[in-house]
């Protein structure tokens, strides 16, 4: 997404600094792509087919205590009063009650949350490291065996359904080979041994120094990253290369090379240097993919994230857990989207 | 006429009438299409979806509903069942020809939703600007900024599952890229001199839009179309395996991997085969994209 100028404004030609102004102007573009998201998920809430006094107080309460539910949940309010209390909420953190465990909603994705953020980040970590690398060799050796398995593997990636692949990777290596552990993030047996501090249980276990907890979340952790990897580096192999084709066709890597200089430092030294920043935009861009796209993957790994809790609270009607889940993987995925953005502005020189 | 004295009439510098320029124009598309082989590999296969989901109640050779409990779970080559049964003893290969019927259906609504709403506020907020435009664009980068699959999930629970809900769940999370094409077409079409001429003539804005600013913008989103037709069938197949598009026992591809799903370490085919399918599809709509996007939008394409 793009951070429009607000062409359709005229100012009068007020003293502000550029840098203000930009500010003022992404900070207006930001809660406002907010609002909308809010709004968008209010209307779901609305439009949605389930009565929600009827779901707290049940189908024998008397038409009094309805009443009270209907009055407290504040549904007796115009429309925009209504929108108004639910920008109060989330704004203070408040999703609602849970209808399934009648715990608050924000309490649950709190404690999900960091297994979908581990599952992405490693995800997201192994298509940095073998996409970038494998763009750069292909955009390189343009034509060359290399670029043709590139293609290859990015073409797959984009038409293999997720879910699909990591019910193959499920049976592959953990029904036949037994490489790696099954669906979950543990196996009973190394479960609740070491405390929670960061909700990641690669990280907590070798803080706790509990090598053993270490290796069984790692296998059981392997097999659904490298399917969230493999889709980041369909992506960013794809456009790593179309980046450094269009730097290595420029003159300045001409120049370079008449110079003398060896290739390994005209690519690395020159071409990549300049591609950084885009590489960043796009990393940040693949990262907020698959906190999305491990929804599917979570399912079939039986992952506690916050896919499955969005999922789960589906199939059971709970739309304030939906509502909830949505908003949040929203806002991320919008945060990162800016941050890209801003990153593009700050960085490239050219945008000024 | 014969085969040659066509080519000829088609291959031509000077074209005759406006008709002769367009088929002429068609066919050195299709010259140039024709020599991506990946392409055509794609093409190949979306003609032999078609005619698999045109000619189901004939290719088929069980009823994709007839349950049979005492031939269940078949393996791959038993005879009269190629590709096995299901836990209900349906014939999977059955059940995949029929659906076949289900994908093109939600592919096609999509494909005709998605474009055409994005169409019409691309080429609105183009042509009017003002505020007009400020407000239709900004309304479209926020939808731009949503995680698809997740609004799309939501959108579902709201409406209820089912194909149609399905569809339109993913239409109204596509059409934002559409609305940007046709925007920047219109804002590129909109100040040169035929539509100032039409103008003057007196036509009104909307059939200025609908008869000269939209025909110019087909082309690329037909390109667009096809390019996204994979990622489309892809989150129709993801809703479905997930409950809430195609409702058992319709044969959906994503709702067959999620009932074969319970029995893939013992069972595998009856969840791999329906993937297959999907993977299929998906790569041929790629495949054809890519060379689609070579003819048509030759700037972007060769990298």
């Amino acid at each position: 997404m793009a951070l429009t100028e607000d062409k359709g404004e005229r100012h009068p030609r007020a003293p502000l600094a550029p840098w203000l102004r930009g500010t003022l102007v992404t900070l207006g573009s930001i809660s406002v792509t907010m609002l909308g998201l809010l709004l968008v998920t209010f209307v779901i809430g609305r439009v949605m087919p389930i009565d929600p006094v009827l779901a707290i107080v049940g189908e024998r309460a008397s038409q009094s205590t309805y009443d009270a539910v209907y009055e407290q949940l504040g549904l007796d309010k115009p429309i925009i009063v209504q929108f108004l209390y639910y920008l109060g909420d989330v704004v203070r953190g408040d999703f609602g009650m849970s209808l399934l465990n009648a715990r608050p909603v924000s309490e649950d994705i709190a404690r999900v949350f960091p297994a979908t953020l581990e599952l992405a980040t490693l995800g997201t970590l192994i298509g940095v490291f073998l996409g970038v690398p494998l763009g750069v060799i292909a955009a390189v050796r343009r034509g060359s065996w290399i670029d043709q398995i590139a293609r290859v593997v990015a073409l797959v990636g984009y038409s293999m359904p997720i879910f699909w692949l990591g019910l193959m990777g499920l049976l592959i290596f953990y029904g036949i080979l037994g490489w790696v552990g099954g669906p979950g993030r543990l196996d009973i047996f190394y479960q609740d041994i070491v405390p929670s501090r960061t909700g990641m249980i690669l990280l907590d276990s070798a803080i706790a120094g509990e090598w053993g907890v270490f290796r069984n979340a790692f296998s059981h952790i392997v097999l659904p990253a490298s399917l969230l990897g493999y889709y980041s580096l369909a992506y960013i192999s794809r456009m790593t290369r179309s980046f450094m084709l269009e730097q290595m066709s420029a003159e300045y890597v001409t120049t370079a090379r008449v110079k003398g200089m060896s290739e390994r430092a005209v690519i690395w030294g020159h071409a990549f240097k300049n591609i950084r920043v885009q590489l960043i935009t796009v990393i940040a861009l693949s990262y907020a993919n698959l906190l999305e796209g491990s929804v599917l993957t979570e399912i079939i790994f039986s992952w506690p994230g916050i896919g499955s809790y969005i999922t789960t609270a589906l199939l059971s009607a709970d739309m304030n857990a939906v509502l909830g889940g949505t908003v949040v993987i929203g806002l991320i995925f919008i945060c990162l989207n800016i941050f890209s953005d801003l990153l593009y502005k700050v960085f490239d020189p050219r945008s000024k | 006429m014969s085969d040659m004295t066509l080519r000829q009439w088609l291959l031509t510098d000077a074209p005759t009438s406006r008709r002769h320029a367009r088929l002429a124009s068609l066919y050195k598309g299709w010259l140039s299409l024709r020599s991506n082989t990946m392409a055509m590999f794609g093409l190949g296969i979306l003609v032999a979806l078609l005619l698999m989901a045109f000619l189901a109640p004939i290719l088929a050779p069980h009823d994709p509903y007839a349950q049979d409990l005492a031939n269940r779970l078949l393996p791959l080559g038993t005879e009269g069942h190629v590709l096995g049964t299901d836990s209900l003893g349906r014939d999977i290969l059955s059940r995949l020809i029929h659906g076949s019927r289900i994908t093109l259906y939600i592919v096609t609504l999509v494909a005709l939703i998605a474009p055409l709403a994005g169409l019409l506020v691309g080429t609105i907020a183009g042509y009017t600007g003002g505020w007009a435009d400020v407000v239709l664009m900004r309304i479209t980068d926020i939808f731009l900024a949503f995680p698809r699959l997740v609004l799309a999930l939501a959108f579902v629970a709201a409406l209820g599952a089912g194909i149609e809900n399905a569809v339109l769940a993913i239409s109204l999370t596509a059409w934002p890229p559409y609305a940007r094409i046709a925007r920047a077409e219109t804002l590129t079409i909109r100040s040169s001199d035929y539509i100032s001429a039409v103008r003057l003539q007196g036509a009104n804005p909307i059939r200025i839009i609908t008869k000269h600013i939209w025909p110019l913008c087909i082309s690329s989103l037909i390109v667009r179309v096809t390019l996204d037709m994979a990622g489309i069938i892809l989150a129709a197949a993801g809703l479905g395996f997930l409950g809430l598009g195609a409702q058992p026992p319709s044969p959906e591809w994503g709702a067959m991997i999620s009932e074969g799903r319970r029995f893939i370490l013992d069972h595998w085919w009856v969840a791999t085969m329906p993937g297959l399918a999907i993977f299929t599809v998906s790569l041929a709509f790629n495949l054809l994209g890519d060379g689609l996007r070579d003819v048509l939008d030759p700037k972007d394409g060769g990298q």
